[in-house]
């Protein structure tokens, strides 16, 4: 994963190469070294259709890890997000199940929006408790985790929670089958995600604040900012995203089930960390999180190309992913 | 400097620099320094924050490798190969800060590492009655099996040099073992090391208070910018000699020539002011164009005062602010009512150590630099440039992490980025702490610049020197409450330490009287 320098380049172009932030960068390499695995192991890896189809695919876990990157930005943790995918996902079933207003479109839109209030506020309970009740945020969303979990269960009757209308089915489909100028709309909604996501934290002042109680939560209260407010943003926007996550989740299967976004949470703060985002915070990279998200996928499409290993080991992979891109990205910040 | 060598001890030195010299990359911070401590002698290093005082010491007991030159014992070239080796040869160092386990007992902490054991059990009953007596060579009683997180912080220090004296000893050095302590504690600590030094082991003094350099020291070696100055014999130099050899020049240009830039209006008045804890019943005024300093011992209650009055600290009083009351929630309050305060702990709470100068500049101030939520990037730019011109920021490259400027430079830095506030009462606290000498005089020239221009500052400095040469007038703090007020003639170091510490007494007689 490392940057290869030729002998031949001038001095001033090695400085450059030294200049660059290596911690950004790596994500992409380690993107493209995938790409080189992938197409060896199986010619039709590469294929247009079948990156496509894995991108779609990654959308979940991209679109809920562009919040996490703001949270673990500002230096929070949230082990929510999976067991608050499946409640908003029950929950938004069971109101397009009822029939409270006419026309399937209101329905449907109507249904859009009680999802984001409900991620919304999941996400608010996750910021207030742990600012004003000063818990860690580790142990707050631990325990969050388990009431959005178990409540979706309860809610589900501890079976699933199914879209009962065909023509709602038919309708609500195409926001995860469809395509749009070519891309499936699922890319669509991850780039439109990640642009505004970016527009925030590099853009605004309040992505600026983020970084800022993330790099050092007393300089940011010395120097005038709400650090609490901010912090609660963060999960309110992890919230958000999570929702987005399930309007594209939900078409896919039209159902919610126990097991629905489980260990998403592992999989969210794995793409954010082999994005390059510092898990103590005040350092957070969109583009890289996202790139992060499309590696854990590639990584299960090629097992399942291949044959080298069992796909049922996917998890154990991921998870010494996450345990070498940690040690990637320390090597690169000691160097750098 | 043509030095006058001190009296060279004829006996042969325990411990000897010989042409020393380390560089950290291709800077080089200590030049050439040769140094010889007798047994039996005390033997002080004194020196600016920065003059290489402490990389000295770490190379004198293992903890560096010198990068030319020798480190020898009795007249013999060693090689220390790090501070386990140096121990065992009986170099020990003292250090500055408390290494103690908070939650283990005295004895515990004395004996951590070499436990007496009987058996496979520990001894505790021996180890306690040794802890004791070892406490007891040093002059105090403390209960061995006292944990240390209830020692005050004198007491603990005392454990500290127990523990370290466990091993047997010949060299002894102290690294700014005062740094802590009240005049009282100073001396009872310099007991014991006249009493070590009457057991004839070597001492290494490292100090940069004066006067109990002067009390405690045989001779000292005076260090400047990584180079040897001169070594005398303390009899012949007086603290005033010792501070121009530090300094390299005359002190008193250090500090701008004062002018009687204070008004009679009042900017801020606070009556009453508590700070749970802190701070009882303070009141005081602070008057447009008024350099209003803040003096006392660490932990009197200075900067949990002033960062209570800007709503850093739950407090409670009365504040008025020209005239009108006033009551700031939490900084941000402050900041809109024209008050900033730069912290003393830069690193922790003044500046993001990760991030890029730019940032860094406008944290405190972004309103100025957006348009609507949107950040202008060019606008910041232009900022930082003038922030560089004017603040003689010097760094490499603008696109440096704060973490990368030296201390100097830092202090600029925050220095820019609460003026961008454009405030009219400045509050700077410890504003020279770990600066070299030169930025210290321009940051003293601007905190004038600013009463002149009709600001107001205070400024809290556990430098007593810096308070007198750049104040107006100079309240005294002693456990929590505001003691004593100097102005004028009356501004000196005697009269503020009398305050300071309760008593009527000064820091000179103090000293000399333990030599009695």
């Amino acid at each position: 994963m490392s940057d290869t320098q030729p002998n031949t380049d001038t001095r001033g172009f090695a400085r450059k190469l030294a200049d660059i932030d290596k911690t950004a960068v790596a994500p992409f390499l380690a993107l493209a070294a995938l790409f080189v695995l992938g197409a060896l192991v199986n010619p039709s890896f590469i294929g247009i259709d079948n990156l496509l189809n894995v991108l779609t695919r990654s959308s979940f876990i991209a679109i809920i890890a562009v919040g996490a990157t703001f949270v673990i930005s500002a230096g929070g943790l949230d082990l929510s997000v999976g067991s608050m995918s499946a409640l908003v996902a029950g929950i938004m079933i069971l109101f397009l199940n009822s029939t409270a207003i006419d026309g399937d479109y209101a329905m449907l839109a109507a249904g859009i929006v009680i999802a984001i209030g409900v991620g919304a506020g999941a996400g608010l309970v996750n910021g207030a408790v742990t600012t004003i009740g000063r818990i860690e945020p580790f142990i707050v969303t631990l325990g969050t985790m388990a009431i959005y979990r178990s409540v979706t269960v309860w809610l589900a009757n501890g079976g699933s929670i199914a879209m009962k209308s065909s023509e709602m089915r038919n309708l609500f489909r195409p926001v995860y089958t469809g395509t749009f100028i070519g891309l499936p709309i699922p890319v669509w909604i991850i780039l439109a995600v990640g642009l505004l996501g970016a527009f925030i934290l590099y853009k605004t002042s309040f992505g600026r604040h983020v970084i800022a109680v993330g790099s050092n939560e007393d300089v940011a209260r010395y120097s005038g900012i709400h650090v609490n407010r901010v912090r609660a943003m963060t999960y309110v926007i992890q919230g958000i995203c999570v929702a987005i996550a399930v309007i594209v989740y939900v078409p896919r299967l039209g159902a919610a089930t126990t097991t629905t976004g489980m260990l998403w949470e592992l999989q969210a703060i794995t793409a954010v960390v082999i994005g390059g985002t510092a898990l103590k915070g005040g350092v957070g990279r969109i583009w890289g999180t996202i790139c992060g998200a499309f590696m854990l996928e590639i990584v299960g499409n090629i097992m399942v190309l291949s044959n080298f290993v069992s796909e049922y080991l996917i998890g154990a992979v991921q998870g010494v992913i996450i345990i070498i891109a940690m040690l990637v990205q320390r090597t690169l910040q000691r160097k750098g | 400097m043509s030095s006058h060598a001190a009296t060279q001890p004829t006996s042969l030195p325990v411990l000897e620099a010989r042409n020393i010299a380390k560089a950290f990359g291709p800077v080089e911070v200590l030049t050439d320094i040769s140094l010889t401590i007798q047994p039996g002698e005390v033997h002080a290093i004194i020196g600016e924050n920065g003059a290489g005082k402490s990389t000295l010491m770490k190379l004198l007991s293992g903890h560096l490798q010198p990068t030319r030159g020798s480190v020898a014992m009795d007249g013999e070239d060693i090689t220390l190969a790090g501070p386990v080796d140096a121990e065992h040869r009986g170099l020990v160092l003292v250090h500055q800060e408390i290494l103690l386990a908070p939650h283990l007992t005295v004895a515990q902490n004395i004996f951590m590492g070499r436990e007496l054991k009987r058996g496979l059990m520990v001894n505790d009953r021996e180890m306690n009655r040794l802890a004791a007596e070892a406490v007891r060579k040093l002059g105090a009683e403390i209960d061995p099996t006292t944990t240390v997180s209830r020692l005050s912080i004198a007491r603990r220090q005392l454990v500290q040099i127990a523990r370290a004296l466990q091993v047997p000893h010949r060299v002894v050095i102290f690294d700014e073992p005062t740094a802590s302590l009240t005049p009282y504690e100073t001396e009872a600590l310099l007991k014991v090391i006249r009493n070590l030094r009457d057991q004839n082991v070597a001492v290494l003094y490292i100090s940069h208070r004066l006067p109990e350099v002067g009390a405690i020291a045989d001779r000292i070696t005076v260090l400047r910018d990584g180079k040897l100055i001169a070594t005398r014999n303390a009899s012949e130099l007086q603290p005033v000699d010792m501070a121009k050899l530090m300094v390299g020049r005359d002190m008193s240009k250090l500090y701008p020539e004062r002018e009687e830039t204070a008004t009679r209006e009042t900017m801020l008045e606070v009556s009453n002011f508590d700070v749970p804890g802190y701070a009882r019943d303070a009141s005081f005024t602070l008057r447009k164009g008024e350099i209003l300093g803040f003096a006392g011992l660490i932990g009197a209650g200075r900067t949990e005062l002033l960062e209570g009055i800007v709503g850093l600290r739950a407090a409670h009083g009365h504040v008025e602010l020209n005239g009108k009351p006033v009551k700031f929630h939490s900084v941000r309050d402050s900041m809109a009512a024209g008050i900033v305060y730069l912290s003393e702990d830069r690193k922790g709470k003044g500046l993001l150590l990760a991030q890029n100068l730019r940032m860094n500049l406008t944290l405190a101030s972004l309103k100025k630099f957006t348009k609507g939520p949107l950040i202008e990037r060019k606008r910041e730019e232009q900022g930082l440039d003038k922030a560089i011109a004017e603040f003689d920021i010097r760094a490499r490259r603008r696109d440096l992490l704060a973490g990368q400027l030296s201390g100097g430079n830092q202090q600029k830095l925050l220095l820019a980025k609460m003026m961008l506030l454009d405030p009219s009462i400045v509050i700077i606290d410890e504003p020279t702490r770990g600066i070299d000498i030169g930025t210290k005089e321009q940051i003293y020239k601007f905190i004038a610049d600013l009463a002149k221009a009709g600001k107001s500052v205070i400024v809290i400095s556990s430098e007593m020197q810096e308070l007198i040469g750049v104040c107006h007038r100079i309240l005294v703090m002693r456990s929590a409450r505001i003691v004593g007020e100097v102005t004028g003639d009356a501004m000196t170091e005697d009269e503020i330490v009398v305050y300071a510490t309760g008593v009527k007494t000064n820091e000179a007689e103090l000293y000399s009287t333990g030599t009695a």
